[in-house]
């Protein structure tokens, strides 16, 4: 049963890779793209690795289909054609392609116990992670404790994009911001009242996103608060079940973002400002750092949490519950620092 | 005995609405590939959207009896009929003020 089950969900990869090839609308590309990530996250939950799936769910379908299509919102939405014909990339893909096929072939089969993933450190983990490390969820104790280094290299990685993204592109002027910000509100939320056939009211109305969607904005109203106290499950869950900090930040930012989007930009920068985004992503940054060398100045290795407490565990738990926080705060802040400087640009002023 | 026949009850009334689940989301898969203009077809995923997922959830919630999964396979449903129902209305809201016009009546000027 399962593997029919993989088979449908391969073949509609398959289909979606060659849709998205095809496709020359960027817009129903990136709609592709998430039900490439659904999929695939499908994928991982029948391969029984929750947390990667949730990962990919919350990342993949949800925030970059929303970063995707507001950086189109600055460019055409259909691709161009190459001006000539791509057969040399073509035959570097077909040969990429094959040279990765042939690769397979010394893989081990799926799930064999004897594969080396399975004999090298793994059997540490798995045997010895709960009285080493503690959380019940094995892949906590190994993102965020064993391999501690790789997951700030993630967490760096993450900062620089967003730093990079922030430098090319930049944030509006706030001369320009301000003006917007005292705009009377009234004129926007009148639509629902005076629902007039008249053609100049609609054009006035229509620049704001979401203004004359009531129901929208009451949903919101009532969900956006749910979302993020599901983040802050996520994000304090995730010793416990799948989660952990990168989900939780990107779900708490889906939050953010969804109130931008159903509210306006201007209004959900008055609830969070880019300034204070900025000290955030770099506070998430520096509490992994500041926990490594806290570490150290205890006496123990960079990240070893041990020394943190009296007891190895409670340091373990201390330390993780703090990294996580760091991820967590991080990837929030770069996430939305992306949408706002995706946002606040105007068509074609890139 | 007794437990026996309300097991049984349970298991009968999960077939059903899983099916009408199923038959639901075939249907509004085909809709959504037939019918001949927007609106209509925002009508099929809707369907999709509302009645096949709220239909499978509460057949799921048939099956996991007493248990935590319950209580969130209820979460999800409440959240799925106030979400999808609205993200249904806010797009069909905006295509109908962006200028899409339903489609009265057969098209047979083509």
């Amino acid at each position: 049963m399962e593997s029919v089950v993989d088979i449908v969900l391969l073949s509609f990869l398959c289909i979606t890779v060659v849709a998205i090839v095809y496709i020359r609308k960027l817009f129903c590309a990136i709609m592709l793209l998430g039900i490439f990530s659904l999929l695939s996250a499908s994928l991982f939950v029948t391969m029984d690795a929750v947390d990667v799936a949730f990962t990919e769910a919350a990342v993949g379908t949800g925030i970059s289909s929303i970063l995707l299509l507001s950086a189109l919102a600055l460019t055409h939405t259909r691709e161009q054609r190459p001006p000539h014909q791509p057969y040399i990339a073509l035959l570097v893909v077909v040969v990429t392609g094959a040279v990765l096929i042939y690769g397979t072939m010394d893989l081990p089969r799926f799930g064999d116990p004897n594969s080396p993933i399975h004999r090298h450190v793994a059997v540490r983990y798995i045997a010895d992670s709960p009285h080493e490390v503690g959380p019940p969820n094995i892949v906590t104790s190994v993102l965020a404790s064993y391999r501690g280094y790789d997951t700030l290299g993630e967490t760096v990685v993450i900062f620089t994009a967003g730093i990079a993204l922030v430098g090319l592109l930049g944030f509006r002027r706030r001369q320009e911001f301000k003006v917007r910000l005292y705009q009377p509100m009234d004129k926007k939320t009148s639509y629902a009242e005076n629902s007039t056939e008249d053609g100049d009211e609609f054009e006035d109305n229509i620049k704001l996103p979401g203004a004359n969607h009531m129901v929208l904005r009451i949903v919101g109203k009532m969900f956006i608060p749910l979302i993020l106290l599901f983040a802050l499950y996520v994000q304090f869950h995730g010793d416990y079940g799948p989660g952990g900090g990168f989900q939780a930040g990107v779900i708490f930012a889906s939050g953010i973002i969804l109130y931008a989007l159903i509210f306006d930009v201007e209004t959900a920068m008055r609830v969070i400002t880019p300034k204070g985004l900025r000290l955030l992503a770099v506070a998430g940054v520096f509490i992994y750092g500041g926990v490594g060398l806290v570490c150290m100045f205890l006496g123990g290795n960079f990240l070893d949490y041990n020394v943190l407490s009296a007891h190895p565990l409670h340091g373990q738990h201390l330390g993780i519950f703090l990294i996580e926080l760091g991820v967590g705060i991080n990837v929030f802040a770069i996430m939305v620092i992306m949408f706002y400087t995706f946002a606040n640009r105007k068509r074609g002023s890139v | 005995m007794d437990l026996n026949i309300f097991g049984n009850i349970l298991d009968i009334l999960t077939a059903l609405f899983l099916t009408a689940g199923c038959f639901l989301g075939i249907s509004g898969g085909i809709g959504l590939y037939r019918l001949p203009d927007f609106f209509t077809r925002q009508h099929a995923s809707g369907i999709t959207d509302s009645a096949c997922s709220f239909a499978i959830l509460f057949a799921l919630m048939l099956q996991s009896g007493f248990t935590m999964v319950t209580i969130k396979l209820f979460f999800i449903l409440i959240f799925l009929i106030i979400t999808s129902t609205t993200a249904t209305h806010a797009l069909a809201k905006t295509a109908l003020f962006k200028g899409q016009k339903p489609l009265l009546g057969r098209e047979d000027n083509h």
